[in-house]
């Protein structure tokens, strides 16, 4: 039986077959490739620095003088993570509310409405969202600040947080809107039938259960955020130190690169203190997924 | 409907419309207290639709255009004004396939509860315990009842959506083709189940099936196309049955 429904394979199918296949592993394996490609690029640029100086005291260090030969990096260190978490602080309940609002509340034509905006703001190039951040952003942080009493030219991680947000929030948001168009209706009808709310719906079922969902998409828009130049480099001061509070700037490691690669007058090891710098963004962002990833997958349900 | 029991639940001119449909076309019934009711008919003619009506589901829907009167014990739940959680209480919901929420076993029972107020630990755990009982699920989850739900199997997933329904301590319980995705085995308890559960509960189950109705069935409520084509005893309907549509349907034999 089994001999007998053995087709032969031969002729021009088969060989359309085998390229096709080919061709996708080829274009499969090249993705694969490519990170561990720039790593090790990375690595290797970045070597001299680390002979010269311990990876302890490049991570600690806060003194940053190329002509002195200080590469410290903390305060850029800082600085990322600081205009990150106040991205995320401001994009993620924000993008959460509104996806809950676009899934449960809005009529359907609505979803109609929002997403040809979404795409209009992930469209934007980034150097816009800086433009703005520049004209908008930064008078209104700085009024902000002397209302606490603070002088700040706005220029300041404030700033940074802001421009982000708005920027990483049509991915976020786009994400979270599929997270709560997926959820079958069945638990909802589940959920009231019980006699809850909707919002008691929303927060025992529909939050636990998109709970996985809701992670993929925060950790989106953190990696996002922490990649994230032009944007940030034109609102965020771009001063090596370590902000006291929101409204005083900083520097974050996208920005150090951006602004010093290509102008190193030939300072010994510079080069390579910037190459390490793009090493450090990328093994940060790429902790980062690894330990989100963790997490979405404890949750997933 | 000539019938001695008092209905538990009376509905008058009932007319569902969604945008190009006209889904239920004046539904005037009466169910009558601790019995079961099988609303029979072809899918898609609205049994599903008049199931959800009873507890105000269709308010997920808002393309569908509701008018006329629902009584439970004389309170009408399409009034826009009524508590619409209370009512929902009132009933229990065991949908075609079962949607456990995404907790452990034991809050999935816990969960109507704690909606209710009722909050005391051993309290709680008390009933949890005697509903999954109540649901013959008990004795197959009692050592694992923080595990989650979504690990149960279908069969036993839809007996604890039955103990959850239990646990708010309904009146009625809506049944919407609750085996159509179970094995014989599974099957076969729910509907077990049911018989015994018909001494405390009025149950409305709805089914295509004419065997399962013929199993089940107190009365028997014949739609099609969103009309009550004929309504009355069970062997009444299935075995005599006066219209000539309904003559075709118990004849198929389905």
């Amino acid at each position: 039986m089994i001999s007998a429904l053995k087709i032969k394979q031969t002729g021009s199918r088969f060989w359309v077959d085998r390229i096709s296949t080919t061709w996708m592993l080829a274009g499969l394996f090249f993705i694969l490739v490519v990170p561990f490609a720039i790593f090790l690029g990375l690595l290797i640029k970045a070597l001299p620095l680390l002979y010269d100086q311990s990876l302890w005291a490049i991570l600690s260090g806060t003194e940053w003088s190329p002509m002195r030969g200080n590469f410290g990096f903390l305060p850029f260190i800082v600085g990322s993570v600081l205009v990150t978490v106040l991205a995320v602080c401001f994009s993620a309940p924000t993008s959460l509310m509104a996806a809950i609002y676009i899934t449960q509340f809005a009529p359907k034509r609505f979803l109609k409405l929002v997403h040809p905006v979404i795409d209009i703001l992930a469209g934007i190039p980034s150097v816009i969202y800086g433009v703005w951040g520049v004209l908008t952003i930064i008078p209104l942080v700085a009024g902000l600040a002397s209302w606490f009493g603070i002088s700040s030219t706005g220029y300041s991680i404030l700033a940074g947080g802001i421009v982000l947000a708005v920027m990483s929030t049509p991915y976020v948001l786009n994400m979270l809107i599929e997270v709560f168009r997926s959820m079958p209706i069945g638990l909802k009808e589940a959920s009231l039938s019980l006699g809850s709310t909707y919002w008691e719906c929303i927060k025992h079922v529909l939050l636990r259960k998109g709970l996985s969902g809701i992670l993929a998409a925060f950790a989106l828009g953190v990696s996002n955020a922490l990649g994230n130049t032009i944007a940030v480099l034109m609102v965020v001061g771009n001063r090596v130190q370590f902000p006291s509070n929101v409204f005083e700037a900083g520097y974050p490691i996208p920005a150090l690169i951006a602004n010093n690669y290509g102008e190193m007058m030939s300072i010994p090891l510079y080069d390579s203190a910037l190459m390490f710098a793009a090493l450090l963004l990328f093994v940060m962002v790429t902790f980062f997924n690894f330990a989100s990833r963790y997490f979405i997958q404890k949750y997933e349900v | 409907m000539v019938m001695t029991e008092t209905p538990i639940i009376r509905i008058r001119d009932l007319n569902v419309h969604a945008p190009d449909n006209h889904i239920l076309k004046n539904i005037h019934l009466d169910i009558p207290k601790n019995k079961i009711t099988v609303l029979l008919g072809p899918s898609g003619c609205g049994k599903t639709t008049l199931l959800k009506s009873l507890n105000r589901l269709t308010d997920l829907y808002p393309e569908l255009k509701i008018k006329g009167n629902i009584y439970i014990d004389d309170d009408d739940i399409l009034h826009p004004e009524r508590d619409v959680s209370q009512i929902r209480q009132k009933m229990g919901l065991l949908s075609q396939r079962p949607y456990p929420l995404p907790m452990s076993i034991f809050k999935n029972v816990a969960y109507g509860l704690k909606l209710k107020g009722i909050t005391k630990k051993d309290e709680v755990e008390r009933r949890v315990q005697e509903y999954l009982k109540k649901a013959a699920l008990w004795d197959e989850v009692k050592d694992r009842l923080h595990s989650s739900a979504e690990q149960l199997s279908i069969g036993q997933q839809q007996r604890l959506c039955l103990a959850r329904g239990l646990a708010v301590n309904p009146e009625v319980i809506l049944a919407d083709e609750p085996t159509s995705a179970l094995d014989p085995v599974s099957t076969q308890m729910i509907e077990h189940q049911f018989q015994e559960l018909k001494e405390e509960y009025t149950i409305v189950l709805v089914t295509h099936m004419l065997r399962q109705a013929r199993r089940l069935a107190d009365y028997v409520v014949f739609i099609y196309y969103g009309k009550i084509i004929e309504h009355g005893p069970v062997n009444e309907v299935l075995d005599n049955p006066k219209e000539e549509l309904t003559k075709k349907y118990v004849s198929a034999g389905v």
